[in-house]
């Protein structure tokens, strides 16, 4: 176990390290100049190229590439070349926006939906199951940013206006109290990923229902509670912790565009301006993080599963 | 049948009554009339084929219908108290405690995300035992008694962390835990080799015997059953056919199916001429109204058919289900039978020809740690060799290695002086087309997504060597297993257990090979349909000078097959020769062995 945990480690740097690679490779391969989208089409040759002499832009490639990693590893993440400021004050709001969007989703969407998979499994084929697989398809069908637009009209226009409609969330105050502006965005993610760990659940809810041990507990006298609670439900932790982070790492990409419904200032926006800006610490920055929460997310994931399921302890990957 | 009820005065530990299982939908019927009491103590053998109903009914003794099925009618009375007038609530109480099931797939019924000490505590408390002590206490007794250790070391560990046999015991103290008046135990050994099988078998006797524990062994195979109950019951499509003590039906069976499913039970101390039961199981809804056997009976009349058969009585508590029980002819004594070792001329020992196959210190690991320690062998062509060991002795190692699938090997195999590399990739199409390779699970051979006519063809598409259209071939293929030219287009879940067998001989058979290794091929079958492809085996080795090495765990089949034998123990061989000298006259110890724990109607 303490080895699988170790090799998967192993890996996880070594995935990060990969994507450090191509986050520099890809930036650098943005089009245009950042000097002069800085400074402007008018600046002196002289101003621009001071801007490179400061930013180090005229170092080869190699060893920008190699300052750029130890800076971020020493937590250094740079300075934006379009304000000034460090990258780490000027996108740590909407990094923690963007958190709490996704903590409250999962805090939200997770039990719901290990709820609905169990009860869809054990009512199976009754009118239950049949509602919920309908409600699901549907949801599954409509593209982000129409659920986003559907809610909005239903609770911030038309139908009713109990929720404000955009959520530019006020940087002077927490989030935690705003927290009606993120009712709409936390509840479209939340229809977003629902219906896949909902029909994950529900199928290996199935699969355990239809066991040999299953039944056997039933021969043995247990109530068809303690069947689901102590029998059927351990043996489905592992596909669930695989299927919430899956829907996690899609959620952080996901966020950017109900971000953008919503105008909501989290990471999404911060990424989306920055590239509009060709800030490439600010982007480089975000790439990383979204690369390091989606890796670290999947490692959580496959520890847990192992953790959760003895058949695979005690191998080593 | 309610004839029982002369046998025993005092109080019956279980008294089935009419049972009667339903399809829940069209009114079809599954199982009926089922009727047998059990004294405490008494052990029931139920016996049918796949189909029969055999499985439907140990599951119904414990109130329980699988999905799809209802039970429509009857009595099971328990401790007193008919099982099937409580509600689900009432009935819990007594499934685990007064009546417990032992499934047929240990692995697949204990909870792999609980401790052993989790699982059985379980079985307690859910019955009422609220002291953790008293629980630990009882827990100990009865791993004790399946002779498991029973520290908290062993408590502590996971279903997966077992053997096969260790996992069995398990599940039978899980059983016996609550020292219930009834068990049933449906085929409990079936994936057990005879070594594991005979202790698991002693085990039940020895508790049942203690507790004067009533249990209903199901099981397909007469030999392991005769050995172990007091009582028979014989079950053919969905009826118990035949009921009596077990030496009574063993002797003088009265009921022709009961004749022929003893006559196909293959006997390590004897050859025994290979018979089989013509025709197969009606399905649910082609069951015929009269005679339920009569389809498939050689004493059949007119009369038989016409309306359902009643019980008839043959002696004390021995009562059969059919009207011609005095037409039968008196059975051949199975004492005189058994004198005629060598069996009939037919079946004859053939003279083995010259060295077919030869392995010359062979030695095979996994992952590094060896399992076949220095293999020579010589396989004599156009005969059967058989290979037998238990389970983890490397027999199966050893014909993968033959088979070109397993390839962390030394030595040398050669085939007909042509020496043979250890992975199937690097043996070319020539030496590919002659040694092919079936497997034991027939399902998980099958490719479910291509018809049998494709799997078929397959080798002969990959490998070459067809003459004239491919269809053809598989045409004639199918006729050489017995199989109609219709089951081209059929995919394999549409075949039976025996039928999906004959499909894989059929495409091992495709590209003509000369030799063929089977592994473990009819372990997983019924007895009658065992005999059946034993028949096949026999037939093709004769007719076209196949050789043959025939991977078994079970000496009976050996006698039944092979002309060789080869003994392996712990990856080393023990003992070779011709069967009937190796078998009469076996000279190592573990021969010995396995020989004692191979069932044996003869034991009876």
């Amino acid at each position: 176990m303490v080895k699988m945990i170790l090799w998967r480690s192993v890996y996880a740097v070594a995935s990060l390290f990969v994507v450090s690679v191509i986050v520099f490779a890809a930036t650098q391969a943005l089009p245009g100049d950042a000097a002069v989208a800085k400074l402007g089409k008018n600046a002196t040759p002289a101003a621009l190229e001071s801007f490179r002499q400061l930013y180090h832009l005229n170092d080869p490639l190699p060893t920008q590439y190699v300052n750029w990693l130890g800076n971020i590893l020493q937590g250094r993440l740079g300075v934006s070349f379009a304000t000034g400021f460090p990258v780490g004050s000027l996108i740590g709001d909407q990094v923690a926006n963007s958190l709490v969007l996704i903590a409250a989703t999962v805090v939200i969407a997770v039990p719901l939906a290990v709820v609905l998979g169990i009860l869809t499994a054990i009512r199976r084929d009754r009118a239950t199951d049949h509602i919920s697989s309908v409600l699901m398809l549907v949801i599954s069908a409509l593209p982000e940013f129409v659920l986003g637009v559907a809610l909005v009209l239903l609770f911030a226009t038309n139908v009713s206006q109990v929720l404000p409609a955009v959520s530019p969330v006020d940087p002077s105050r927490s989030i935690f109290q705003q927290l009606d502006l993120i009712v709409l965005p936390t509840l479209t993610l939340v229809l977003l990923v629902l219906p896949y760990v909902v029909r994950t659940v529900r199928a290996c809810m199935i699969e355990a229902l239809e066991s040999e041990y299953v039944t056997m507990a039933r021969l043995k006298g247990m109530s068809e509670r303690r069947v689901v609670l102590r029998h059927a439900l351990p043996n489905m932790a592992g596909p669930t912790f695989q299927v919430v982070a899956q829907s996690l790492a899609y959620l952080a990409g996901g966020v950017v565009v109900v971000e953008s419904v919503f105008q909501f200032p989290g990471i999404g926006q911060a990424f989306v301006s920055s590239v509009l800006s060709r800030d490439l610490p600010v982007i480089q920055a975000v790439a990383m993080l979204l690369a390091v929460f989606y890796v670290l997310v999947n490692l959580l994931a496959d520890i847990g599963t192992v953790a959760m399921t003895p058949t695979m302890r005690g191998g080593t990957r | 049948m309610g004839t029982d009820t002369d046998r025993y005065t005092g109080e019956y530990a279980v008294e089935v009554a009419g049972l009667t299982v339903d399809l829940e939908r069209g009114a079809v019927n599954v199982v009926s009339d089922i009727s047998f009491a059990l004294a405490p103590g008494e052990i029931l053998g139920l016996i049918g084929e796949s189909g029969s109903g055999k499985t439907t009914v140990g599951s119904a003794l414990l109130g329980h219908a699988r999905a799809g099925t209802a039970i429509t009618g009857g009595k099971i009375v328990v401790d007193g108290v008919d099982l099937l007038s409580l509600n689900r609530k009432e009935l819990r109480r007594y499934r685990g405690r007064v009546i417990s099931y032992v499934p047929q797939d240990p692995r697949a019924s204990l909870n792999p995300a609980m401790r052993l000490g989790a699982q059985l505590q379980e079985a307690l408390t859910v019955h009422g035992v609220a002291s953790r002590q008293q629980r630990l206490a009882r827990i100990r007794q009865v791993l004790d008694e399946v002779k498991l250790p029973s520290d908290d070391r062993f408590l502590r560990r996971y279903p997966h962390e077992l053997s096969g046999g260790q996992q069995q015991r398990v599940v039978l103290a899980l059983s016996f835990l609550c020292r219930p008046k009834v068990v049933v135990l449906d085929e409990p050994t079936t994936g057990l080799d005879v070594t594991t099988q005979a202790h698991v078998l002693r085990t039940v006797r020895e508790l049942c015997r203690s507790h004067r524990t009533a249990a209903v062994y199901v099981s397909h195979d007469l030999a392991v059953v005769a050995d172990l109950a007091d009582r028979i019951a014989v079950m053919y499509s969905g009826r118990l056919v035949e009921v009596g003590a077990a030496e009574e039906v063993a002797l003088r069976a009265a009921h022709p199916y009961s004749r022929a499913l003893l006559d196909v039970v293959p006997d390590p101390h004897r050859r025994r001429e290979i018979r089989t039961i013509r025709g197969r199981v009606a399905a649910l809804h082609e069951r015929p109204d009269g005679c339920v056997f009569a389809d498939r009976c050689d004493f059949v009349e007119p009369e038989c058919r016409r309306q359902p058969i009643g019980v008839v009585r043959i002696g004390d508590g021995h009562t059969a289900l059919c009207r011609r029980t005095e037409a039968l002819p008196v059975r051949a004594g199975q004492e005189e039978e058994s004198t005629r070792v060598g069996g009939t001329p037919d079946d004859a020992v053939r003279t083995p020809g010259e060295v077919y196959l030869a392995v010359r210190d062979l030695r095979a690991s996994y992952g590094g740690k060896e399992v076949l320690h220095g293999i020579d062998l010589t396989v004599p062509r156009g005969v059967v060799t058989a290979l037998v060991g238990e389970s983890g002795s490397g027999k199966t190692t050893l014909a993968r290695c033959l088979g070109g699938l397993h390839d962390e090997a030394t030595g040398e195999v050669s085939v007909d002086g042509r020496r043979l590399a250890f992975g199937a990739h690097e043996r070319s199409a020539a030496d590919r087309r002659e040694v092919q390779y079936i497997f034991q699970n027939a399902s998980e051979a099958l490719n479910p997504r291509k018809t049998v006519g494709r799997s078929i063809e397959q080798p002969l598409r990959v490998l070459g060597g067809a003459d004239g259209p491919l269809s053809q071939r598989v045409a004639s293929l199918l006729a050489d297993v017995a199989l109609g030219s219709d089951a081209a287009d059929k995919y394999p879940s549409q075949l039976s257990g025996g039928e999906r067998q004959r499909v894989t001989i059929a495409r091992a058979l495709a590209t003509a090979p000369t030799i063929l290794i089977c592994d473990e091929i009819t372990s997983a079958l019924d007895v009658s349909v065992q005999s059946a492809i034993l028949l096949l085996l026999k037939r093709l080795c004769a007719d076209s000078g196949l050789t043959m090495f025939f991977v078994t765990h079970n000496l009976a089949v050996v006698r039944a097959i092979a002309d060789r034998v080869v003994v392996l123990n712990e990856g080393r061989i023990v003992e070779q020769g011709p069967v009937d000298h190796v078998l009469d006259r076996p000279q190592d110890p573990y021969t010995r062995q396995l020989l004692g724990d191979t069932p044996s109607l003869l034991h009876a």
